[in-house]
């Protein structure tokens, strides 16, 4: 069959074929732009398209699937630590601090009183040192030694109940800096309420009297100056979190 | 007469425009991220011949200050480029058409003699498939690469759960490095796949859209006046 303008049948079939070819692939463009500007436009989950936030919440039953108390953060020779550490972060550390009167408060689901312990039985528990790599959120390292208890055995002595609620929230006396962590990170055997660093005391700026040093985490979870410990089966709240940042963070 | 040729299957078509925006996305949701500590540079001791990046870069492309969202979308779209990079391989392998693109005993000789031909050294192509030995090569090596960026992007992601992979690698902060030049590469490929899809011409470009390429049968088209 001849087609009117004389074509022959291939060169038909071809420009048939190519322009449904080209259609599709335009409006697979079309589609996927329209994908992505819906996807930007929809209504923000704490600074994030809800899309976005619950990706990042599929993530974290991956991650939590797969996490185990038996994997470790690599640890290093004394001779690996960095000679800086590199400051960063200072929210929650601008009020003056009272060392001397300095307690911990701690608060667990099954009881409306808040405890108070002190450096004194935080530093009677059992001391770990341990050299591992502060992993920031922006990507950069640092090698630390650290010394301090196991939240695991602070947990088990000073707030046994505490260890079967589904979250720790932990703030700094003023309220604020705060983070929220899983309980099963919280308990991991390198999770320490850490009071010395580098083998001196801890310094301000890094977070004394009491910091949380969390390998299993960012950096960012790695709060200072520690003024409160909340047990709770409510997610908390979460500083960065807040600003767009994935409120599981965990490496 | 023309003939249509059969060149490309809807599969491999659709999975190679498919993995171009996502790719296209990984890597600027990458840039987001990287941004938050860009370190890296070529040079030798002291002296440095560039940055990644010059603050031209970042500002041009307004890239400073995006690092959550970088992170949310990176994570976001992981899955899809992941997804459809397995499908690829899947298919490759299933189909049989993994036999026209992995490199061959002969493809790295065939593609000193394309790179030749294509500085215009060499007169003549190497006889070939579907692909010759230059983009053999470049295609294979261009899957190895994603397969390179899963891999030491999972030992970035989950350093500790994944620590004996990190480890593997170099450690954290090798992986990272690794996984920024992958990127680069990407970018390498990128600039050369475009120069050489442009020199080829329509016909080829059409091949990928719409799966056939038109043969110009020279013996009979002689034999037929017109």
């Amino acid at each position: 069959m001849r087609s009117p303008n004389k074509k022959p049948d291939a060169e038909h079939e071809a420009a048939a074929r190519s322009r449904r070819a080209f259609l599709t692939l335009g409006a697979g463009a079309v589609a996927g732009y329209g994908g992505w500007a819906w996807l930007r436009s929809r209504p923000e989950d704490s600074s994030l398209e809800w899309p976005l936030r619950g990706m990042l919440g599929n993530n974290e039953r991956v991650a939590e699937a797969f996490f185990s108390d038996g994997h470790l953060a690599p640890s290093f020779d004394l001779s690996r630590v960095d000679a800086k550490t590199r400051l960063n972060g200072d929210v929650g550390l601008q009020s003056t601090l009272d060392k001397d009167h300095w307690v911990l408060n701690v608060r667990t689901p099954d009881s409306a009183d808040t405890r108070q312990i002190t450096m004194a039985q935080i530093r009677a528990l059992p001391r770990v040192e341990q050299i591992t790599q502060l992993n920031c959120i922006e990507g950069w390292t640092v090698i630390v030694q650290w010394a301090g208890a196991r939240l695991a055995d602070f947990t088990a002595k000073y707030a046994r109940q505490g260890g079967d609620a589904r979250y720790v929230g932990m703030q700094t006396p003023d309220r604020e800096y705060f983070v929220g962590l899983d309980i099963a990170s919280a308990l991991h055997p390198q999770t320490l309420l850490c009071y010395e660093m580098n083998g001196a005391e801890l310094t301000t700026a890094h977070g004394a009297p009491l910091r949380l040093v969390i390998p299993v985490k960012y950096g960012v979870k790695n709060i200072k100056r520690i003024g409160t410990i909340t047990y709770t089966n409510d997610r908390p709240e979460d500083y960065w979190a807040g600003d767009g940042y994935d409120w599981y963070a965990g490496l | 007469m023309v003939r249509l040729e059969e060149k490309h299957p809807l599969a491999i078509r659709w999975l190679h425009w498919i993995s171009f925006p996502l790719l296209f996305l990984m890597i600027w949701s990458g840039l987001l991220i990287y941004w938050a500590n860009g370190i890296y540079r070529v040079g030798l001791g002291q002296i440095t011949l560039f940055r990644f990046f010059p603050s031209w870069f970042y500002d041009g492309l307004d890239i400073p200050q995006r690092l959550a969202e970088g992170m949310a979308l990176h994570f976001f779209f992981m899955w899809l480029f992941v997804a459809n990079g397995v499908v690829y391989v899947l298919y490759l392998a299933i189909s049989g058409e993994w036999r026209k693109v992995l490199p061959e005993r002969r493809s790295p000789r065939d593609a000193i003699q394309v790179t030749l031909y294509d500085l215009r050294l060499r007169k003549e192509l190497p006889p070939q498939g579907l692909y010759n030995g230059a983009q053999r090569i470049a295609y294979t090596g261009v899957i190895v690469m994603a397969m390179g960026s899963v891999v030491t992007g999972l030992a970035i992601y989950k350093p500790v759960q994944l620590a004996w992979l990190a480890g593997l690698l170099g450690g954290y902060p090798m992986a990272r490095w690794e996984h920024f030049w992958l990127m680069i590469g990407f970018l390498g490929f990128f600039a050369i796949h475009i120069s050489q899809v442009i020199r080829a011409g329509w016909d080829n470009f059409r091949s990928m859209v719409a799966g056939y390429s038109l043969v110009r049968d020279k013996k009979e088209a002689d034999e037929v006046p017109e």
